[in-house]
């Protein structure tokens, strides 16, 4: 736990070193995005430890939701998000195996999940053009492919369902064929 | 022949020893090489592990692939790191397959031996003129700004001309472009190598040309590598608008591939998007439907670089098969000071390994080493994978590896599973192999010496306000590390 939170702020580091105006200008080609990918973090990031307060008053209940991971195999884990945090968060610290080889900083594609239900991935923001970009990249792209990083718990989020793609198959059989989207 | 001998004496001195794990080597310490050693750990709780690598400092690309400007990307040496760290689990560097040891001698001393050491070389163009000074591989020049001890001295001459051309139009060609165009205040703050920034302070190089045989429906790169380079801060444009065109054929391209259409998005915006040409300004020319035909001396400066003669193509096939380009006749030259052939690393083969020189890898199937090139002989080299850029070639990004070397382990776990590779045979492992090297004085440097490095060049970096200062040479790694 300390250590992933340890790393996590790590990552936050190194991005807001490169997300300053010096060093990355904005222009047309990426313009209010940028914005919104740096609020989310930190939206992120400060309001999962308002939820630990809130929770350490006893309002556990209300701050969570459930959320269920099917893995490769098919098997399910059910656990408890505090809203506010990220499911790559939530699902490192429920020992999911979910890689997230850029702890969060929109720089790779491996913590793509599969939203199972339409009616919950129509619930959530749209994906900023960075996540897209990362996306294109992601092994088994579907209709309802998003990074685990970029989904935020919130109350109407209750009940979500998260597919691990099983990538290895398609791997093995097509190489690298994105599903069109 | 004597240290073969001494290597069986080795083998035999061990066997006497009880419940001792399946000892696998990892040949390489990139991405495919820690990737494929974290998945074994987590598969198999009785298998030790050994990563090797020729230089003193681990990650492979990571470290010397990865732009400087792209710090987010490096983050996956955190988790290679904790892999490292495992117990059962060691990064031994400075040791050569092929110079410090045999590969023949390291099967000999491990269960099972993993290679996953990438694609050191290039593919060339094959094209007259290519022997010219100022002509290198996008490779070295990534290698020479990121500080990979190989490069170290490459110097590539940025001041004699005011133009580069790069061919390729994929993510590596973009990167280099990036270093040459981006203004060197920001790149300051990065950790590209202060010889390399040194010199792209004082570079004259205002025009960058990245010339593509197909058009921008075609173009290799993606989108998030296209973006940022069109986002660099007072860079003109150039796109020609009737490259944007498209044909029935591109337009069924475009809707069967995600990255295609939203990689030609971008490039129709820019288009439109119309700069205004200022002085002395930095500009990027994205030049399609061109290949290269020879590069040309120049006039005044005997073995040198004077121009690039590019033939202009047009594309046949239609949507049932893949668009090609075949020249039409036409020529033109671009005067240039510098070339960087951007298109394809290529592996190395190593002595007593199977290799397809026409494919540029070890031929497999599924990361099991085939004895035989022709895929028609189905035997197995006993005890041998291979995982990456060697297994499939040079493309896809870190994440690829991940499924790549989950299916060379799936191998591996079958093997243990059949008793192919089997405990029973007990092999000297980690011991056996540093004995012999030091037998042959060479010095290794495990993590917690690379550690030393890591720390002595953030300490460095942290004096120029950079995240790190890489250090160049391996006679400096090595001082360090044996500190």
């Amino acid at each position: 736990m300390f250590i992933s939170r340890f790393y996590r702020q790590g990552a936050h580091t190194i991005k807001n070193l490169v997300k300053a105006p010096a060093l990355n200008p904005r222009t047309s080609y990426s313009p209010v995005v940028y914005n919104q990918s740096i609020g989310a973090l930190k939206h992120e990031f400060f309001s999962s430890t308002t939820a630990k307060q809130d929770s350490e008053d006893g309002n556990e209940e209300n701050e969570k939701i459930n959320v269920t991971f099917v893995d490769k195999e098919g098997d399910e884990t059910l656990i408890k998000v505090p809203i506010g945090m990220s499911m790559l968060e939530a699902a490192h610290e429920n020992d999911i195996d979910l890689e997230g080889a850029c702890e969060g900083s929109l720089a790779c594609s491996t913590c793509h999940v599969i939203v199972m239900d339409m009616e919950q991935y129509n619930k959530l923001p749209d994906p900023s053009d960075e996540e897209n970009d990362m996306l294109d990249l992601a092994f088994g792209l579907t209709e309802t492919s998003r990074l685990g990083c970029q989904i935020i718990a919130k109350s109407e989020l209750e009940g979500l369902r998260l597919a691990i793609p099983a990538a290895t198959r398609n791997f093995a059989v097509d190489g690298f064929k994105p599903k069109p989207h | 022949m004597a240290s073969f001998l001494k290597l069986r004496w080795i083998s035999k001195s061990f066997s006497t020893l009880s419940s001792t794990p399946l000892r696998i080597c990892v040949v390489g310490s990139g991405p495919a090489g820690f990737y494929t050693a974290e998945k074994l750990l987590k598969a198999h709780g009785s298998v030790d592990v050994d990563i090797i690598d020729r230089l003193p400092t681990p990650f492979g690309l990571v470290r010397s692939g990865v732009a400087p400007d792209h710090p987010e990307t490096k983050i996956v040496i955190n988790q290679f790191s904790r892999v490292a760290q495992n117990e059962r689990c060691s990064f031994i560097g400075n040791v050569s397959v092929g110079s410090s040891i045999t590969l023949p001698e390291l099967r000999e001393m491990y269960n099972g031996v993993v290679l996953a050491y990438g694609a050191e070389s290039d593919r060339s163009l094959g094209i007259p003129g290519e022997e010219l000074a100022d002509i290198y591989a996008a490779r070295e020049f990534v290698w020479w700004y990121n500080g990979h001890p190989d490069c170290r001295n490459l110097a590539p001459d940025l001041k004699s001309s005011d133009t580069a051309v790069i061919l390729g139009q994929g993510n590596v060609a973009l990167d280099v472009a990036r270093i040459l165009l981006r203004p060197t205040a920001e790149l300051a703050r990065t950790d590209i190598a202060s010889h390399a920034l040194a010199a792209l302070e004082e570079s004259t190089i205002r025009k960058v040309y990245l010339v593509g045989r197909r058009g921008p429906v075609q173009a290799a790169c993606t989108a998030k590598e296209l973006r940022e380079i069109l986002g660099i801060k007072d860079l003109v444009i150039h796109i020609k608008q009737a490259d944007l065109v498209t044909t029935p054929a591109d337009e069924i391209e475009m809707k069967n591939n995600r990255i295609r259409r939203r990689v030609y998005e971008l490039l129709s915006k820019a288009v439109t998007a119309g700069h205004a040409s200022v002085p002395g300004q930095r500009e990027l020319h994205f030049v399609f439907f061109h290949k290269p035909d020879r590069f040309l001396e120049s006039d005044d400066r005997s073995g040198r670089l004077g121009s690039v003669r590019l033939e202009k193509t047009t594309l046949k096939g239609d949507e049932s098969m893949k668009q090609v380009a075949v020249g039409t006749g036409v020529y033109k030259d671009i005067s240039c000071g510098l070339a960087l052939k951007s298109i394809g690393y290529k592996s190395v083969a190593i002595d007593g390994l199977p290799f397809d020189n026409y494919k540029g890898i070890v031929p497999n199937l599924g990361g099991r080493v085939l004895a035989n090139a022709s895929l028609g002989d189905m035997q197995y080299e006993t005890g041998l994978y291979v995982c990456g850029w060697l297994k499939r070639g040079p493309t896809g990004i870190i994440a690829t590896n991940l499924y790549c070397a989950e299916e060379t382990i799936a191998c591996v776990s079958e093997d243990i599973n059949k008793g192919v590779l089997s405990s029973k045979s007990v092999k000297p492992g980690r011991k056996g192999m540093l004995e012999l090297l030091d037998s042959r004085n060479t010095r290794v440097v495990p993590f917690d010496a690379w550690e030393k490095i890591d720390l002595e060049e953030k300490r460095l970096g942290n004096l120029k306000n950079k995240p790190r200062e890489k250090l160049a040479t391996r006679e400096e790694l090595l001082k360090i590390a044996g500190k």
